[in-house]
């Protein structure tokens, strides 16, 4: 049952059509916790692009020797093993974001979306598909995931990536850890809205 | 019979006592002590000391029972009003969290002041449970938390699920943890490992509560699934590795995360079953408007930072 997507569809698809963050809902958790800045978004969206194209390919891989039954176990432990590798890889070379990131980067071994691509996707297709779906919901985190950060940073402080733009800042409340729950339920809403207006708009030009 | 009655009335006493013991230390002219404020040690004299020696900071030497090395400098001695009691002021606050060891070299004696280790305990499950609640302050298990607090009932079943489950794993955790990984030396393979372990525990319980509670099974079984890619559960394993927390610290920390996870779970259903008739702008129905309620929630929590007891 191999796909007919191509490639850039399918990378599409894990950015647009079916974001991790806004559109499935799913890995929420840092989503709130830690998108203050753009950067620890990015560096977050690294280490899951890195866990989910990894696991993605060693389970399209080995596909046929898993036994059904089992195979929900070997997919944690399929993770838990990359999440491992980029966890200590981060902690030896990039010491001070690991130290921002904290306990987020050995929890996206329980992260919903990885394990749901491996179920939906990569133990039915073939490895070259399953390969760019994995870096098409990697991309589609870590844009989500720098998207909050943006508003968040750029409210909250009134800059982009460290850089000072606005000279002052519009709402502080944005930095709170809190205000993260507040950020992504306005954005939501905000691209519910959106969306509301362009699907009315072709129906009216139908 | 007799000797098993008479064990049975001794225990609690025998248990008060140990528990007890921390906070009676050592005692020798000083009667009692105890931490003030958050930078104050106050001791009480049986008889009065003399008051040279007793008002001059120079004689008080004080550190954490752990670092000896480390003297906590003394910018005061204070004689209180009854010629007994010396309340000791310090330049930066104590943790008092951590036995401390009080000597005083005009005396020659010493004294160690901590707080009561039940109070410590109960401290580290109220924390859990509302000052550092994972759900509103270290925003985790975000997932599970906005997909089954929908209706009351669900909610429940799926907090106290959470509870069984977080407290068993946390000790098989604890055990795998000090016995095994720590001796060995693997604590690279933390994470298989805890993971392994959460989902070995899910599987158990889903097992012995198909044969023992069917009824409860059919009400919450479908849950038990989605427990696993959970990273509340994942978490108390991890927390209780880093800060090397002993087997009560252990259990207390496990209920308390579950408690919280409940408290929160049940909270957030009342809300949003009452949101459901409540008119919400259309681009918000749904999830958006959950988050908005959580980060109220997340507001009110914040209330509870600072939050001491003991």
């Amino acid at each position: 049952m191999a796909t007919d997507k191509s490639s850039l569809q399918l990378i599409t698809n894990g950015i647009l059509n079916e974001n991790p963050i806004f559109r499935l809902v799913l890995s929420m958790c840092p989503a709130v916790g830690i998108s203050t800045t753009v950067m620890n978004g990015f560096m977050l969206g690294i280490a899951v692009l890195f866990v989910q194209v990894f696991s993605s390919l060693t389970i399209a891989i080995f596909k046929n020797v898993i036994h059904p039954r089992i195979r929900i176990p070997t997919y944690t432990l399929t993770i838990a093993t990359w999440v491992t590798v980029i966890d200590m890889v981060l902690a030896a070379y990039l010491p001070e974001a690991y130290a921002k990131m904290g306990i987020f980067i050995k929890l996206i071994v329980a992260f919903a979306i990885i394990t749901m691509r491996l179920e939906m996707f990569a133990c039915k297709e073939t490895v070259s598909a399953s390969f760019f779906d994995g870096i098409g919901m990697g991309l589609g985190f870590m844009a989500g995931m720098m998207a909050i950060g943006f508003v968040r940073e750029l409210l909250g402080m009134g800059s982009l990536l460290g850089y000072d733009l606005l000279g002052f800042k519009p709402l502080l409340f944005f930095v709170l850890p809190l205000a993260g729950f507040f950020c992504v339920g306005l954005m939501m809403g905000f691209f519910n809205y959106i969306e509301a207006r362009y699907k009315s708009a072709k129906r009216a030009q139908v | 019979m007799k000797t098993f009655t008479l064990i049975r009335r001794a225990l609690p006493t025998a248990l008060f006592l140990l528990f007890l013991l921390p906070a009676l230390g050592w005692a020798g002219n000083i009667a009692g002590q105890r931490f003030g404020g958050a930078d104050e040690i106050i001791l009480t004299f049986a008889t009065a000391p003399d008051q040279a020696t007793a008002t001059n900071p120079q004689s008080y030497n004080v550190h954490e029972e752990a670092d000896p090395d480390i003297r906590l400098a003394v910018t005061r001695a204070d004689l209180g009003g009854d010629g007994r009691s010396v309340t000791l002021k310090f330049e930066a606050p104590l943790n008092t969290l951590k036995p401390h060891v009080v000597a005083i070299s005009g005396l020659g004696e010493s004294v160690r002041v901590a707080k009561s280790y039940l109070g410590y305990l109960f401290g580290i499950l109220v924390s859990a449970l509302l000052i550092n609640n994972f759900v509103f302050t270290k925003y985790l298990g975000l997932c599970v938390f906005f997909g089954t607090s929908k209706r009351k009932d669900t909610a429940k079943g799926m907090g106290f699920t959470f509870l069984v489950v977080m407290v068993v794993s946390a000790i098989m955790s604890w055990f795998f943890y000090q016995f095994i990984l720590k001796p060995f030396q693997l604590n690279f393979l933390q994470i298989v490992v805890f993971i392994g372990l959460v989902s070995l525990t899910v599987q158990a319980v889903d097992t012995v509560l198909r044969k023992v509670n069917p009824v409860l099974f059919n009400s919450f079984g479908v849950y038990l699934v989605l427990v696993i890619a959970n990273c509340v559960i994942l978490a108390v394993p991890l927390i209780l590795a880093n800060n090397e927390y002993n087997f009560f610290e252990t259990v207390m920390l496990a209920v308390g995360a579950g408690g919280g996870f409940m408290l929160a779970l049940y909270l957030m259903a009342s809300v949003r079953e009452r949101l459901e008739l409540a008119n919400v702008p259309r681009s918000f129905r749904g999830v958006p408007i959950a988050f908005i309620v959580a980060g109220q929630f997340a507001l009110a929590f914040l209330g509870f930072s600072g939050l001491s007891i003991f």
